[in-house]
């Protein structure tokens, strides 16, 4: 075709124009058709999908932790409680930025440098839509800085959480134990479901072996958020129906603590190492068990920091240890009155066979000639008064008459070498020494070796013989109650979060230790009754213008070594680390078939080197818990400066 | 009683048409307009979870954007192509001044600052486009010849690569699909058409290497799967569907998306209103607001059809298209048809400045319509 210029067809252009306006409408309508298939299928066929989706999108499930079960005394004093306060929660899928959102934090103070590190381990274990506190226990003034700059921090929330509360502080913390931040391995040992929402767990004592009773379990509530996280009450105009599953709450426990007495113990020990365990001989009830130096368990909940919780790790006195229930101890001559019933169940002496206490005692085979604690000796002492006075010649000879697997045979019955049973965790087995166990104990076969000289040592309690406080106050217990013998128990009560209802307890009986003839029993008791109360006792102050009788026995346990803990160095220090362990054990009124209260002492390194220091104590708290507050009001105004004269040594 | 009733009515009808008559209105397409102005308000009021503020804010724009329509309505269709070549120029220069010393506005330089207003020198262009183009053709033979073609596939690919490079996708390609609108309309033939479509498809390599801004590769690869990035670019697609989806037959109830009121659905008020709309008032919503649109393309188209010569025609045809072009590619990116390009629900969507330039082309298309008796006794 030859390029002409083409003349304007206004018709033509029109019905070209025409026939185009028609196909743009046929597209258009095609458009809209293919719009509202789209809209169709994503409306009509897929709604059930995209519904869901989209509750999903709004509706969170959030736990609700259960209240902790409370934990009283036996007299209904609060020894752990709730109490509410604020913590920083973080919920990792709707932070951005979980590295920049610790920093921040750091920023304003309300974490520390040294938390990141730990915290991101955390974060990394838990699922991304659960809350983590990443900060316990706010103050006032730490929650109104948040509040300024919560924008800055997209799904980190204040979160109002009651939280564990011991009012006393360390007062019978070995005994409650404490809660802390839940660990890995703590999170085997759970039912997570249960656990939604919990932060804390008991560690150690009841409530680490109460845990399950004073937890609970967590329940569940629906709320509706937004695309940030946040919490809100209503979606535009509607408050939408949301479901509430109501958590369980833990089980208060009844202790058989006797909250008075234990501050009395623990006042009594004072600054010194050492251990108090106060028993009801009729069932086991642990009345008072204090363990010093102590520490506040309210640290725990509020989250120590790293080197908080070193200086309490490391600590010299170590605090954290439970004396009463880890620390073992040579029960020196308070074991004596087990040892003086073994010998008349054995028959290898008579209650009234005299012996001649010259202060020294050897015998062909048994070594080294050994010496009583008192150089001069006791003179002629039948076993009545090798009790009262604690002769050592006594003792090695029925020692040697019995021979030690009788010896660690009989006071086994008594509960020594075996953990106790009392309802709480932790508790270590001590050691009756024996041939068999030596065979045990040892590798090498000349280690294994039983000299006949370790029987005489193990007489007086001395030796490879260790017991811990709880043994030696039960086993004591078994003496007092002429063979009766109890599982030590702390909790004696459960009261049930929901019908109200407290299911006492039932003490559990051991079987007795039986006597071949019972009057042994009153020897053994009158012995001790002597120690405290006739003119050659070894503690015959002890019970100076008591209203009732008491029976007790006193004990020194050397330290041979400290070997222990070598991080002793100082020279000072050295001495008084080397010093003797001081024990008392007592009971009363000991004139009672079944006495009231048994209590066990040992001050580790005691200020003066010996017994004299721990019998005070136990008379204070047999006063504690014997007297009225009258009479020890009167008591207390008659002993003013009189000392409490004891011999020294055993 | 109701012959007072039927009279009275009568008049005020009758006043109404004076009235649409004098103001050289065309009444079915004012009331299109307006009702979806309307709808718009009610959704905003929503959208914007409550915000009287904004709710106002729009309304003061719906009633701006009315008298643009108005306004533009009065121009006699001849003094707008006198100066269609003018304020294609104007909209070019501006352009280009934006691009050299451009207000930083929404992370984009496409804000003129001119102390008291500020707007996009690409709204003018939306405008100037279609009219140029078809100020261009309306004085040479039809269909357009090849050279006309180049010349004006320049004019519109020059102001467009400016506005890509802004950047601003959505606009770039309003301004190119209202140019070259009008060449189709303008009875381009077939080849040429399958030629430049020919030529768009082969250049995709070339503008995805050399042309896009990262963002909007991502938003293409998105577009093809949503899922790959669920929390970042995909969010706006899978949480727009999610709500349009759950909106059912009927919808959750007028502020009562969940989607919407707890920010789920991001840019709500804005590019996304249609989710909302879905949401909250179901495919019955969705279906009859389609219907308001499709009422007021199918008008102008009708308009244009009707028009007596070739520029009222083409400027006419091009903008009623393009309208409904804005009204595809944000439906069709909010239902996930189509990749997400930042052009916002026509009318219904908050926001000033593509609402006015609207009204002023859909103000054209009153003047163009409503002049043609006159027009015609004239020739």
């Amino acid at each position: 075709m030859a390029r002409t210029r083409r003349i304007k067809d206004q018709h033509a252009e029109g019905r070209v124009f025409m026939r185009r306006t028609v196909i743009a409408g046929g597209v258009v309508a095609l458009c809209f058709a293919i719009l509202i298939g789209r809209l169709t299928y994503l409306q009509v066929m897929r709604y059930d999908y995209f519904a869901d989706l989209s509750q999903g999108n709004r509706i969170r499930i959030e736990p609700i932790p259960p209240n902790r079960g409370l934990i009283l005394d036996r007299n209904g004093v609060a020894l752990a409680t709730n109490q509410p306060t604020y913590q920083l929660e973080l919920i990792r899928e709707q932070v951005p930025d979980v590295d920049m959102t610790l920093k921040g934090l750091v920023d304003i103070g309300l974490l520390q440098p040294d938390d990141i590190a730990r915290l991101h381990r955390v974060i990394r274990a838990r699922r991304s839509f659960e809350a983590i506190p990443v900060r316990l226990q706010l103050t006032e003034e730490e929650l109104a800085r948040f509040a300024v700059r919560r924008q800055d921090f997209p799904g980190v929330e204040i979160q109002p959480r009651l939280t564990r509360f011991y009012p006393a502080g360390g007062s019978a913390v070995h005994a409650l134990g404490y809660v802390a931040a839940i660990s890995e391995e703590d999170k085997a040992k759970i039912e997570e479901a249960d656990y939604a929402g919990t932060t804390l767990i008991g560690k150690l004592g009841i409530e680490g072996t109460y845990e399950t009773e004073l937890h609970g379990k967590s329940g569940f509530q629906q709320i509706l958020v937004n695309a940030q996280g946040r919490r809100v009450e209503r979606l535009g105009l509607t408050v939408p129906e949301l479901s509430r599953k109501e958590p369980t709450a833990g089980n208060d426990l009844l202790l058989t603590l006797d909250t008075r007495l234990q501050k009395v113990a623990e006042a009594a020990l004072g600054t010194n190492r050492g251990a108090v365990v106060a028993l009801d001989p009729s069932n086991g009830d642990v009345l008072a068990l204090a363990s010093t130096p102590a520490f506040d368990p309210n640290v725990f909940t509020r989250g120590l920091a790293v080197g908080e919780y070193n200086a309490l790790v490391t600590d010299v006195d170590r605090p954290l240890l439970n004396r009463a229930l880890r620390g073992t101890y040579p029960p020196g001559s308070t074991v004596k009155p087990l040892f003086a019933l073994a010998a008349l169940e054995y028959g290898v002496v008579t209650p009234e066979q005299t012996h001649f206490c010259a202060g020294r005692w050897s015998s062909p085979g048994y070594g080294r000639v050994r010496r009583d604690w008192k150089p001069e000796g006791h003179g002629t002492v039948n076993m009545r008064k090798a009790i009262a006075t604690s002769c050592d010649v006594y003792f090695f000879d029925i020692a040697r008459l019995m021979g030690i697997d009788r010896m660690a045979s009989f006071v086994s019955k008594f509960g020594l070498g075996n953990p106790t049973g009392i309802d709480i965790d932790g508790e270590r087995s001590g050691i009756v020494p024996s041939t068999e166990w030596k065979k045990r104990a040892y590798r090498q076969k000349e280690q294994q070796i039983w000299f006949p000289g370790d029987t005489i040592s193990v007489g007086i309690g001395q030796g490879q013989m260790l017991v811990t406080p709880l043994q030696l106050a039960s086993a004591i217990s078994t003496v007092a109650s002429r063979g009766k013998r109890f599982q030590p128990r702390l909790v004696k009560g459960i009261r049930d979060a929901i019908t109200g209802q407290t299911r006492e307890l039932a003490p559990t009986a051991l079987p007795p230790a039986v006597l071949a003839d019972p009057a042994g029993w009153e020897i053994a008791i009158g012995g001790m009754i002597d120690v405290a109360n006739a003119p050659y006792g070894t503690a015959r102050g002890a019970a100076a213008k008591s209203p009732y009788l008491i029976a007790g026995k006193s004990g020194t346990a050397q330290v041979f070594s400290v070997a222990s803990n070598e991080r002793i160095r100082k020279a000072g220090e050295l001495a008084e680390r080397l010093r003797d362990h001081a024990l008392f054990v007592a009971f009363a009124p000991a004139d009672a078939p079944m006495p009231k209260i048994v209590v066990a002492i040992i001050v580790e390194n005691a200020p003066g080197g010996g017994s004299a220091f721990a019998a005070p104590i136990a008379r204070k708290l047999l006063d504690a818990y014997l007297l009225t507050p009258e009479e020890l009001a009167a008591q207390e105004a008659k002993r003013t400066p009189a000392p409490v004269a004891t011999s020294r040594g055993d | 009683m109701s012959a007072n009733f039927d009279s009275s009515t009568h008049r005020t009808l009758t006043l109404t048409a004076r009235l649409l008559s004098a103001l050289h209105l065309d009444g079915p397409l004012f009331a299109g307009l307006l009702a979806i102005c309307a709808a718009g308000l009610g959704i905003i009021y929503s959208a914007a979870g409550e915000d009287l503020g904004m709710f106002v804010r729009q309304g003061g724009r719906v009633v701006l954007a009315l008298a643009a329509l108005i306004a533009f309505a009065q121009v006699p269709p001849r003094f707008l192509r006198m100066i269609a070549p003018w304020l294609y120029g104007l909209g070019l220069v501006l352009l280009l001044i934006v691009m050299g010393v451009g207000d930083i506005g929404k992370g984009a330089q496409r804000w003129l600052d001119l102390g008291i207003v500020r707007f996009q020198p690409a709204e003018i262009m939306k405008i100037a486009m279609p009219l140029f183009c078809a100020w261009y053709l309306h004085e040479r033979p039809l269909p357009p010849s090849f050279l006309s073609v180049v010349v004006l596939g320049v004019a519109i690919a020059v102001p467009t690569a400016i506005i890509m490079e802004q950047p601003d996708l959505g606009t770039a390609m309003l301004v190119a699909v209202s140019g070259a609108l009008v060449i189709l309309l303008a009875g381009l033939q077939f080849r040429y058409i399958f030629g430049v479509g020919a030529l768009v498809v082969g250049s995709v390599p070339i503008l995805w290497n050399f042309f896009m801004h990262d963002y909007q590769r991502q938003r293409v690869l998105t577009f093809l799967n949503p899922q790959s990035d669920p929390l970042g670019s995909g969010y706006h697609i899978i949480q727009s569907q999610i709500a349009i989806g759950s909106g059912g037959v009927f919808g959750k109830g007028y502020m009562n998306g969940s989607q919407a009121q707890l920010e789920f659905l991001p840019e709500r008020s804005t590019d996304f209103i249609f989710a909302v709309i879905g949401e909250e008032w179901g495919l019955i919503g969705l279906t009859t607001l389609l219907l308001m649109y499709l009422f007021v393309i199918a008008r102008g188209l009708y308009m244009a059809a009707t028009a007596q010569d070739t520029f009222a025609r083409l400027v006419a045809g091009s903008l009623s298209a393009t309208f409904f072009v804005y009204v595809f590619v944000n439906t069709g990116m909010v239902t996930g048809l189509l990749p997400v390009v930042g052009v916002p629900l026509p009318l219904v969507s908050y926001g000033g400045t593509s609402m006015v330039t609207l009204m002023a082309g859909f103000g054209i298309l009153m003047a163009v319509h409503t002049r043609r008796s006159l027009r015609s006794r004239e020739l």
